[in-house]
């Protein structure tokens, strides 16, 4: 890298830290594009890691993420907090091109100073969020957002990542998605420290809500749990349960807070963030090293895959 | 071995009152799958929020969509904010219902092309790719 970017980057970093916005956009679209001046900004904003309550939205498609999202940004707005959302949705694996659809739902918010939102692809990230989205989460912290929502993609039955990225995983479904069998797979089920039955105006709620609390219960023992995932029901149309979600949000953000849970999570995201970090860089570089002539050679089969990966994995090459 | 180029960003937006957003729709189905990532924000927009999103987003362009007739008023409004908010980069275009006799007054106010009806998909994905790099300066 030049100095001269190197320095910019430092301006960068100090001007995301003063609150400057259009900074902050720069910052999260170098950090997301992984460009080279990604790194001094991650290292710079770094230390912020774990001041912000991140909260993870996850749930199946159509189940109301977006939506709910926009209420909580209502909700811890009331309450005077600023409020960071990073909302993510699939890359084509086709073409590279996604259509990313959360701000549609969260308008009100757009031209709240104590708001900001950005709208990312996967980029071939499989899990329901994307590589880069530890640094966008950094650079948040260091613009003095306290409440960092992340809303992953549609999820499946085990895209988790979110649970290595989130303080706290709302996971939200609705009435209807299925009965106590399907809340008692394993996956997605597993990771909501909070369980939200969004949709309860269109009926059914009552259902949902005790067939989740049934499956859930069949994991406890007889000893008390230090926390116990609450089920509640809301409606992300009219407001219903809102409150009550965001007081459960809340009373998890103490509890990892007080216990020695919170640092144990902050930890497992370093390990993921960290692991994400090498894997990309070791990748790329590996691939830089393919040359045309081993593309060639395999086409001629006098040589395969095997061979080139040994040659290029093999320590000591520069 | 080549893995990545760069993902361009688009905002594709409709100002004002009317809330026809079909073609608005047909337009970001198209670039995403040309390759692009699109941010659609929905309809009725003010100049403000559309500027707010594009910084936010921090877009490569915007794209305005407007049926109503409030181009001359909306569009030039939409320049001006982006321009206040720094983000002299942004490529700007529109589509629509727009008199040709405008279009020369648009582009004096920071409206760098115009597609009216009937405009084949292909073009607009073309003028992207060809104009893109050059408005970012990369």
């Amino acid at each position: 890298m030049r100095a001269g970017s190197k320095s910019s980057a430092e301006a960068l970093a100090a001007a995301v830290r003063a609150g400057n916005r259009r900074s902050l956009a720069r910052a999260l679209s170098l950090l997301i594009n992984e460009a080279p001046e990604s790194d001094v900004l991650l290292q710079r904003f770094f230390p912020e890691s774990g001041r912000a309550h991140k909260i993870g939205l996850s749930g199946p498609p159509g189940a109301g993420k977006s939506t709910l999202c926009g209420r909580l940004i209502s909700h811890f707005r009331g309450q005077g907090l600023k409020v960071g959302v990073l909302a993510v949705d699939p890359t084509s694996p086709l073409t590279g091109g996604a259509f990313l659809g959360d701000r549609l739902r969260v308008q009100e918010h757009v031209s709240d100073p104590g708001v900001f939102m950005r709208s990312l692809g996967t980029r071939g990230m499989v899990g329901g969020v994307s590589q880069t989205i530890y640094g966008a989460i950094h650079a948040l912290e260091a613009a003095s957002f306290s409440k960092i929502i992340v809303e992953t993609v549609g999820t499946g039955q085990d895209e988790v990542t979110i649970a290595k990225v989130a303080d706290t995983v709302a996971y939200v479904t609705t009435p209807q998605l299925g009965d106590e069998i399907q809340a008692m797979k394993a996956g997605a089920m597993e990771i909501g420290d909070v369980f939200v039955v969004n949709k309860a105006d269109l009926g059914g709620k009552d259902k949902a809500v005790s067939d989740l609390r049934s499956a859930l219960s069949l994991g406890r023992g007889r000893e008390k749990m230090p926390w116990d995932p609450p089920v509640v029901a809301a409606s992300a149309m009219t407001g219903e349960g809102v409150p009550e979600l965001g007081k459960i949000l809340e009373s998890h953000w103490e509890y990892l807070k007080s216990s020695g849970e919170g640092r144990a999570r902050l930890s497992v995201q370093h390990q993921e963030e960290l692991s994400l970090y090498i894997s990309r860089r070791l990748y790329q570089r590996a691939l830089d090293r393919v040359t045309r002539d081993d593309l060639k050679r395999m086409l001629e089969h006098r040589s395969d895959p095997v061979a080139v990966a040994r040659r290029i994995l093999k320590p000591g090459r520069g | 071995m080549v893995t990545g180029k760069k993902t361009y960003r688009v905002l594709i937006a409709k100002p004002g009152l009317d809330g026809h957003d079909r073609g608005a729709k047909v337009i970001v189905r198209a670039l995403r799958d040309a390759g692009f990532e699109v941010i659609y924000t929905g309809i009725r927009q003010t100049p403000e929020m559309i500027a707010e999103a594009a910084l936010q987003e921090d877009v490569d362009a915007v794209g305005l969509s407007l049926l109503s007739g409030a181009h001359m008023t909306l569009f030039p409004q939409v320049a001006g904010l982006l321009k206040k908010k720094g983000l002299k980069g942004v490529l700007l275009f529109g589509g629509g219902i727009i008199p040709d006799e405008d279009v020369p007054a648009l582009k004096k106010k920071g409206v760098h092309q115009v597609f009216g009806p009937g405009t084949p998909l292909s073009i607009i994905v073309a003028y992207l790719q060809e104009n893109l790099p050059r408005a970012r300066g990369k």
